[in-house]
């Protein structure tokens, strides 16, 4: 963001899990690190993809497997469940009411402040496949879809990763 | 009153971690080497975060001020 600081410490984050207090957390430490002026990524896999699946379109996926999942595991940064006391969709409303109390930002509104700070979204290859997902299903602040090879070739150079 | 000549002042009240330091970071964007912020917070967290965060981005940090649970940190842009 600002300073003379020469030498850039990246930082790469697995989100694997599709859980808002788990995603909440990764984005904390997205966008304290982009404060930080540390070039940020955030590589999406399995159920992370729920915290950047765009709304609507419930049926996705080519065969019945994959749009049954998808029915079931809808996703979305407003749609999701913590991972502990859920109560059936009790426990994220509470924690949301709680946290905007605190003035703590949602979900969706780390993702805007995240992208603004120049945080870079991939979603991963394979398991998008795997669920039947395009890259039209996924919001527009997400950059190329990569696979491990490329994820790794980014976390390689980074001083931190996080898998979450 | 303060010592400082500021340039620019920043109410980040009512926030907590880690939004002080990002909108300290937006804010010093716009702004020229050398100039001086005033962060307001009461975010007992971004009293010890805020100096930290200048360290480490370059920034310097001129001093701090604490009355009534309202933190003024002071920063000169690096």
């Amino acid at each position: 963001m600002s300073g003379n600081v020469s030498k850039k410490e990246p930082v790469t984050i697995v989100l694997f899990s599709g859980e808002l207090d788990k995603a909440i957390a990764a984005f904390v430490v997205a966008t304290a690190a982009a404060s930080m002026d540390m070039p940020v990524s955030i590589f999406f896999t399995f159920w992370g993809l729920n915290v950047i699946k765009k709304d609507g379109g419930l049926i996705k996926g080519r065969n019945w497997m994959q749009k049954m999942l998808n029915v079931m595991n809808r996703g979305h940064a407003r749609r999701l469940a913590i991972s502990k006391m859920n109560m059936m969709g009790m426990g994220p409303a509470m924690l949301k009411t709680m946290m905007s109390q605190k003035c703590v930002p949602s979900l969706p509104e780390f993702i805007k402040t995240a992208h603004a700070l120049g945080v870079k979204f991939y979603p991963c290859e394979m398991s998008m496949s795997v669920m039947g997902l395009g890259k039209a299903d996924f919001v527009d602040e997400c950059e190329d879809v990569i696979g491990a090879v490329t994820y790794l070739s980014i976390a390689k150079g980074s001083n931190v990763n996080l898998f979450i | 009153m303060t010592q400082y000549a500021i340039d620019k002042s920043l109410d980040a009240r009512g926030l907590c971690c880690p939004m002080p330091s990002v909108k300290t970071a937006l804010a010093l964007e716009g702004m020229k080497t050398g100039q001086v912020i005033e962060v307001l917070t009461d975010d007992p967290v971004s009293k010890k975060d805020l100096p930290v965060w200048a360290r480490s981005t370059g920034n310097h940090l001129l001093g701090i001020e604490e009355t009534d649970n309202i933190v003024r940190i002071y920063l000169r842009k690096g």
